[in-house]
């Protein structure tokens, strides 16, 4: 069976080089299987006025259209080698708990991600999606600084 | 809906005999303006509000009323039976993970209650327990238990009605259901109908979705700040409504949709330390509410009038049956539209069964109605319209003496929550205008931004004028809405449950199942 690697982006440096450490595993692991993921940060819970919900289908689509273009392709262009397969996925929910499924779902053996790298008051009180992450995931976790 | 029927006659009335000695001298522009209004929409006012004769009765309470129970019986008790399964639908327990990032349950239900959440449960209310006693409390609660199973039909259809379009937006509503739904069964008349309810829908989002609340917050704020004309509270929030709906400005719409439920909470959140502060008068006071309700403890009208004025407000309220809300309950993402319908039972509850029932206890335990020495009967003011109050308040300023009463500092939290209130309901209205005006024009930015331009300078005219006919007629839009909505969904209701019936055998047979999380 291919080994498989989830590799949690955020459209900035630390994600590049999560994605440059995957890289390197899957090489060294040979029969490897990277999955690319950008996740929009979305509750479920949130409150919106009627004519925000009306637009929200269209906006979502407008999202995943931009996240794949803008972080997702990109990543996936420089990724392709022998024995290796690549593909990118876009999301919307919760950063951690989002990665977490996509990892489970596709039974990975590993989840990567870069450190956060800005700490905000916000972060300190609440917590960064990476170290959500790390305390709840059900698949071993790299966190990449 | 945050209407203030009773209070704005009242205070129409005191106008109207202050202002008769002067009468007959020269009217100004803005009184001829206004009389001109008056007479031109004073019979379609009349006859919507008409009272069943020998009665002061309105036989539009008595339509919704009506309605709600025949909806209720029709869906054998839908409100109590899902409503364990509405929560669970809200809590996203059924929701499918892969369609995240789209409108949730909880999103179009706190949609749907920024709508109706305001003026009415805290203002409405005092008008209510002011005039009917405790015992009207008794009435609002079963009108608002009752007007769950409107809402779960009109927002049921809604959705299942809705327009879809190849970019992903959506229009719902009554007038699409009514169109589509009667040319289903074969009927004639549902574009008709559809094209009265939007027009009604126009004039009462204008109305008292717009003016009414632009001319109670002006009157919050000039409370607070001294007096100063009207139309500078209009030109503000014009300004940001205008922003906010015509310039897309995000930020400022985020601001609310999250300090509207903040408000909301806060206030039951007060409501309930009062209460608990007064624990040991709670089992008095829900004594109080019973035994008014059958007896009205000697209110002008006794057991009837607190009948109407509890229904009146209930109606008032939590729109059950206006058909306002199954416009915005449209726009979620599911594949049954029924689920909505259950979902949008709990808004009656939450608005009225809660809410104004909070309102209700913190005014009849704070002891602000006034009793006999005796304490077996209510004293009526010197006008015998109304229960006799300390200080004589009535309205918002009743509510807001009772809070005010445990918690010196609440009547100022009171009053922004009154402005943010009536801020978040025009936003709210000023989308369910729109659909109604694109239904009827068609839809393109050119055309919605007539009807957003036009919706901004009411919000100026209804600051600036005390315009006592407009908003009663803008009123008589909104319930005119009710009669045609209700009258469409005795027709399209078997619709309803035939939805119901599969519905409910799936969820049996376990083809509809909870999603792991």
């Amino acid at each position: 069976m291919k080994a498989k690697i989830v590799v949690g982006l955020d459209g900035h440096d630390s994600g590049e080089r999560a994605l440059a450490f995957a890289k390197k595993q899957a090489e060294m692991i040979g029969e490897c299987e990277l999955i690319v993921l950008y996740v929009v940060e979305w509750s479920p819970f949130s409150f919106q006025t009627a004519e925000e919900n009306a637009q929200r289908s269209k906006r979502r689509g407008e999202e995943v259209a931009m996240a794949k273009e803008r972080v997702i392709d990109p990543a996936i262009a420089g990724l392709e080698g022998p024995g290796m397969t690549v593909s990118g996925l876009v999301k919307h929910g919760d950063v951690a708990d989002t990665i977490n499924r996509v990892a489970k779902e596709h039974k990975a053996s590993q989840i990567v991600v870069g450190r956060a790298s800005d700490g905000g008051l916000a972060r300190r009180i609440f917590g960064s999606a990476t170290s959500n992450l790390v305390m709840g995931a059900d698949v071993p976790v790299t966190v990449v600084a | 809906m945050k209407t203030l029927q009773t209070g704005a006659l009242a205070a129409l009335a005191s106008v109207g005999m202050t202002g008769a000695a002067f009468a007959q001298e020269a009217m100004t522009l803005d009184q001829k303006v206004n009389q001109a209004f008056a007479d031109a929409t004073g019979p379609f006012v009349s006859l919507i509000f008409a009272p069943f004769p020998g009665t002061s009765f309105p036989w539009i309470v008595m339509w919704l009323v009506i309605a709600a129970t025949v909806f209720t019986f029709y869906f054998a008790f839908v409100q109590f039976r899902f409503f364990g399964h509405a929560i669970a639908l809200v809590s996203g327990k059924y929701s499918d993970p892969n369609d995240a990032g789209e409108v949730s349950h909880f999103q179009a239900l706190t949609t749907a209650l920024s709508g109706t959440v305001g003026l009415g449960n805290i203002a409405g209310v005092a008008v209510a327990i002011g005039i009917g006693g405790p015992g009207a409390t008794f009435w609002m609660i079963l009108a608002g238990l009752l007007g769950m199973a409107s809402k779960f039909t009109e927002c049921t259809l809604g959705v299942k009605y809705r327009n879809e379009y190849p970019d992903g937006t959506v229009s719902g509503g009554p007038m699409y259901y009514m169109s589509k739904g009667f040319a289903q069964l074969g009927l004639p008349g549902g574009k008709i109908l559809a094209f009265m309810f939007s027009i009604f829908c126009i004039l009462g989002a204008l109305g008292g979705g717009n003016m009414f609340q632009a001319n109670q917050a002006h009157a919050q704020i000039s409370g607070i700040v001294g007096d100063y004309p009207g139309w500078i509270t209009g030109i503000i929030f014009a300004a940001v409504v205008f922003a906010v709906i015509v310039g897309g400005i995000k930020s400022i719409a985020n601001v609310t949709e999250k300090v509207v439920p903040f408000m909301g909470i806060l206030y039951v959140g007060a409501a309930i330390v009062i209460l608990a502060m007064n624990a040991d008068k709670i089992g008095w006071a829900f004594g109080q509410i019973f035994e008014g309700a059958f007896t009205g403890l000697g209110v002008a009208g006794g057991m009837v009038g607190a009948l109407i004025q509890g229904f009146k407000r209930a109606a008032f309220s939590n729109e059950a049956g206006v058909g306002s809300a199954a416009i915005a309950h449209s726009a979620v993402k599911t594949k049954e539209p029924i689920t909505e319908g259950f979902v949008s039972l709990l808004e009656p509850l939450i608005d009225t069964v809660v809410i104004c029932t909070m309102t209700a206890l913190v005014i009849i335990i704070t002891g602000q109605l006034v009793m006999n020495d005796a304490g077996t009967a209510f004293v009526l003011n010197e006008a015998g319209t109304a229960i006799k109050t300390i200080g004589d308040t009535s309205g918002v300023s009743l509510t807001s003496a009772a809070f005010g009463a445990s918690i010196s500092w609440f009547p100022y939290v009171l009053a922004i929550a009154v402005v943010l209130f009536a801020f978040s309901t025009m936003i709210s209205w000023s989308y369910y205008g729109l659909k109604a005006w694109t239904y009827l024009v068609g839809e393109g930015h050119k055309r919605e931004l007539v009807f957003k331009v036009i919706f901004c300078i009411f919000i100026v005219i209804g600051a600036a004028a005390s315009l006592g006919p407009v908003i009663d007629f803008s009123d008589a839009a909104i319930f005119a809405m009710a009669v045609v909505n209700i009258f469409a969904l005795y027709f399209l209701m078997k619709l309803v449950r035939e939805e119901l019936a599969s519905y409910s055998a799936r969820l049996k047979s376990g083809e509809i199942r909870r999603y792991e999380h």
